[in-house]
This record gives C-alpha cells, structure tokens and sequence, in this order.
C-alpha cells in the first residue's frame, strides 16, 4: 500500500454507538480508553491466506481466477470452496467481472505451481468446488508463493500479505482479514492490559464478505470453522460473573462466541463451524458489543449488526457516518456498536 | 539439562536450518520429538534435512523482504501456531573478510538484511502466532543467535559485527517489551564452532580447537526449554 495510506490509518475515525442510541464521534486511537476494568475484548487472530490465485482453464485455455473462500475441511488445504472469475484484474470492482469460462466437474486448472481440479460445481455458476493435487504441505507451499491477497478496487496498488496480516495473526486459516481488527495495535493492548480490560482471541476462519455478485453476496457468509482456546472461553466466563462488557472485535469473533454460546452465556471451548446468518431479532448471549468496519445494508456484515440495533439507531448510524466522510473499505474508518437496551 | 527430555507438541521453527549450527539444532529437537519446521534458501538440501529428520522444510530467504511473509504463513500453517523461533540464519558480509574501510556497501546492506532485518521481519510476522501460544500459557520464546563480535571490536568483522551487535540490542529491548506478554527473548552466543561459515571467515583455523555444533545445539535447546520454564510441560499436546 501506499504511504498514505499507512499514515491514514493513523487518522481513522470511531463512530460509537452507546447501550442508549447515544452517537459520538472519536479518533479510533480513543479506543485505548473507551473500556472498563473487567470488560473482555475478543479479537480473531486468524492470519489471512493469499486466497487469490491467476491461473489458466485447461479444457479452453483461458485465464481463470479463482478466489478460495471456504474450507472443506478445516486446514485441510487440499480442498476449497472456491469462487471463479474470468480475465481481469483487482483494478476492475468484482461486479463488474467477466465470468469464468464455461467448468464442469473433473476441469483442469494450473495456478501456477499447483495443479487442480473442479471437483463439482455448486449451485452458481461462479461456485466450485476445488481439489489440489500434491502433498499438503507442496499446496501450501504452493499458495504462498503464487497466491495473492484478494484485492480491492479502492486500493490502487496490489496488496502483499503484510498489508493483510493485522498485528495479532497468528494461524493462517481466514480468506479474507478479519479486518476489524486493524484498529488494534500492541500499545493498545498495552494500554487495555495497564486499566484491566482483558484481552482474548480466538481463531476464526473469515471467509469472502463480499463477491459483487448479489445473488451470491445473499448466500455469504459460508459456513465459517473456528477454533476457541480453553484461555478463551475461561475470560468470557470471567468477565460475565464480574458483569463485564465482552466486546467483539469484528462479525467473525461475534458468529464464533454466539455458535459456541452453551445456553448460559458461556461458551464451549474447541473447534466448531459457525453457520446460519445472524441478523435481525437473533439472541445474542455472549457478546455485548462489537467493532467493526463501516458496512452498507446488504452485506452481511451489515445484517449482523442488526441483531444489535434497531433499524432507527442503525440509519441514524449511516446517516452521520455518510455526513462525515466515514471510509467504509476494508482498511477503512470503524463503529463500535453496544448491543440496544431496547433494540 | 539432560540431552534426552522430551520435547513432543513443541512448535519450533529454526531459520538457516541446512547446515552448522542450523543443522545440529533441527536434528537435535527433531531427535526429542519437536514439530520443527525449519528454512534455508536452497531446495535441495531442504529437502535432504527434511528427509533425513523428519523435519518441515521450507525455501526461502529471511534477507528478502518478500521472502518474510510466505516463510511465516509456512511455518504457522505446517505447525498450526508457534512456541518457539530461533533466529539462526546468518551471513559474513564480506568474503573473505574485509577492513571496513574496503568493504562494499552492498556486502555491508546483505549483512544487515539477513543478520538483523530478517530476524525482524520474521518475528514481527511470527509475534501473533507466539504471543498467541503464550496466552495459551504454552509459553513461547524467541532465541537469537548472537557472537562475541556483537561485543568485542574485532578488524575484519566490521559488517558482521556491526549487524550482531545491532540484532543483541534489538533482542534486549524486545526482552523488555514482550516479558509481559509472556514472550521471552534469548540472545545466545554458541561461541567459534567447526561451521561453514566459520570455515569462510578463517579458512586456516584449526577444526580441533572449535567447539562442535552439536555441542552448542545441545547447550542452546536447554536454554530455550528454560525459559519457557514450567509452561513447556503444558506444550506436550499436539493439535488434535
């Protein structure tokens, strides 16, 4: 990325939504202070796969990318739920890209150093589902190298894997980042630790948020897999018996806390598939706020967030977002929202 | 600290891994049952080591920025987290050793690439995976391999020594900065050893007055399953 965009994120913006309605505007780096001693931030520490790979369709001999986007298997990278585009470049917003060529099931597609096969279609045209061939540790080797982070049209240059990878990635299991958490840095953990907000992560595998497709984008997000550590679960536990806030750091921590949820606000530590939106009128058990990005009605994203607000809060929220310029990218401004005492 | 302590479900990843000390730390913790992955830059002795140890091999160059990050997704995905880096990998400068005064800025620049920029790189993009692992209470522990010319103003080390010295300070402040976030850093210095590159940097020692690698090896993995001290009993589970 471009310097100025490093020094941007410097200058990011915080739109909060209090437990009342109430809307105020901060500097992000307000952050640091924002919580109470006893309160619990969750954060995703999943490092980000560069998930998009250029590569030919044997059959017609044209270029092809696939966009990985689900685990089979969780870590098991020889299988993927992929999504496939035809010619053309991040430069071009996903909506506006040409199809892939015609695929059936047993294609051949080389990406570069790793060989492929369409394993079956799903039930979209741009929907498959991939088998690599190789050692899995030759196909890792292999996305390393040749993958790509999946690009945006807003930003200019290509990204590399450190412009992907927030400060906390840990294992490489998400698609796209869990971008919420580029608010965080480690004097900001610094700050939380010295007032006694805790600090908790889990690792859950973010799939594709958006593929400007919209009868896709309805079906998104994908069944996700998730892993919550033992020192997880026991902070959550901590912080409900002290009657602390647990705030979320992205729709990913918020899918994963409320699936592992136990039925009394606990949650169950280990592996688990997070799946089914969360939207309007769901339950949340766990989580009493979240951090996200700057999201628009139709995303998932956005749908997320109405199981934290009302429809009132939530367009007064866009409306004074728009009026101040909000970036709502990926690498862009964030709101943190509290679950409404009356949603 | 015996040479026999188990080290199943520990998660180490050794850089310069295909000869010298490198080597004899990959076989060493590979021999107690360590998940060790471990980088060089050429494929074919990656793949002899990790024939021959069992080890996960992965070619790459930690003195190449673009090299940095598809080096750490191998290491984190192969051992599904990290408790442990040893920085190891290391170049002379230049060969055979110069006074300052004759050597080349850019034998000088690959010195600080691989000696101190690499290990930086590598271990901010490996900082997620390890502090992860400490708030697991796994433990997790960073071992950057020093020299006494990090020290001691030895002519004709200038570039290797300038870049030793440059990493033994950056490993301190990073001790300080991370012992809360329950990371320890280690700077070790093995001492002269029968190594290739040591080999480059005096071709006429004498093998028999250097200190086998094995040796170090051994003196080194005791001094990382210290400091991650009690934690490390608790590291024995390896992902289901």
């Amino acid at each position: 990325m471009t310097t100025a965009d490093r020094i941007d994120r410097h200058l990011s913006k915080l739109l909060v939504v209090e437990a009342e309605g109430e809307i105020r505007h901060l500097p992000r780096a307000a952050l640091a202070s924002l919580f109470r001693p006893g309160d619990l931030v969750v954060a995703n520490d999943a490092a980000t796969l560069p998930a998009s790979l250029q590569g030919v369709h044997r059959p017609s001999g044209e270029t092809i990318e696939a966009r990985l986007a689900a685990w089979v298997a969780f870590r098991d990278p020889a299988r993927f739920v992929a999504i496939a585009f035809g010619a053309g470049d991040h430069r071009a917003p996903t909506e506006g890209r040409s199809p892939p060529p015609p695929l059936a099931a047993g294609d051949r597609l080389a990406f570069g150093p790793l060989d492929a096969t369409v394993e079956r279609l799903l039930d979209h045209p741009r929907l498959l589902r991939l088998r690599f061939a190789g050692a899995q540790a030759s196909v890792l080797q292999g996305l390393a190298r040749h993958g790509r982070p999946i690009h945006y049209a807003h930003v200019a240059e290509p990204l590399a894997l450190w412009d992907v990878w927030t400060k906390i990635a840990a294992e490489p299991i998400a698609f796209e980042p869990p971008s919420a958490g580029f608010a965080l840095d480690w004097r900001m953990l610094e700050i939380w630790r010295a007032r006694g907000v805790a600090f908790a992560t889990l690792s859950h595998a973010a799939g594709l948020s958006s593929t400007g497709d919209a009868a896709l984008d309805r079906r998104l997000p994908f069944d996700e897999f998730y892993r919550i550590p033992d020192a997880c679960a026991s902070a959550v536990q901590a912080a409900k018996s002290k009657s602390g806030r647990v705030v979320a750091i992205g729709t990913s921590v918020v899918r994963a806390l409320e699936s592992a949820e136990t039925g009394d606000g606990s949650v169950r530590p280990g592996e688990g598939l997070a799946s089914g939106r969360i939207g309007r009128g769901a339950k949340l058990r766990v989580v009493d706020a979240i951090l996200t990005g700057v999201h628009q009605p139709g995303e998932s994203h956005f749908e997320l967030l109405r199981a934290f607000a009302g429809d009132g809060v939530l367009d007064r929220m866009r409306a004074e977002a728009a009026e101040r310029f909000y970036r709502a990218h990926e690498f862009g401004d964030s709101v943190l929202i509290e679950r409404q005492a009356v949603a | 600290m015996p040479n026999d302590i188990d080290l199943r479900g520990l998660r180490i990843a050794v850089t310069g891994g295909t000869s010298g000390l490198g080597l004899a730390l990959v076989k060493n913790l590979a021999a107690r049952g360590a998940r060790v992955a471990f980088v060089a830059r050429s494929a074919a002795p990656v793949k002899r080591v990790a024939r021959e140890t069992g080890a996960c091999g992965i070619v790459g160059d930690v003195g190449r920025k673009e090299d940095v990050h598809p080096i750490a997704l191998e290491i984190a995905w192969n051992l599904g987290g990290l408790d442990a880096l040893i920085n190891n990998a290391s170049t002379l400068g230049p060969t055979p050793l110069a006074l300052l005064a004759d050597t080349e800025c850019e034998d000088f620049e690959r010195s600080l690439a691989v000696n101190v920029l690499g290990p930086f790189r590598l271990t901010k993009a490996l900082f997620g995976a390890l502090t992860s692992s400490a708030r697991e209470g796994r433990g997790a522990v960073v071992v950057n391999i020093s020299s006494d010319a990090a020290v001691n103003a030895y002519p004709g080390w200038g570039a290797y020594g300038a870049a030793k010295a440059a990493l033994r300070h950056m490993t301190a402040i990073w001790a300080e900065e991370a012992r809360v976030l329950g990371v320890a850093f280690l700077s070790l210095d093995p001492s002269d050893m029968d190594t290739p590159l040591h080999a480059l940097a005096v071709p006429d020692a004498d093998p028999a007055t250097l200190r086998r690698p094995e040796d170090a090896a051994r003196e080194i993995v005791g001094s990382l399953v210290a400091a991650l001290g009690d934690r490390a009993a608790l590291a024995v589970a390896p992902r289901p």
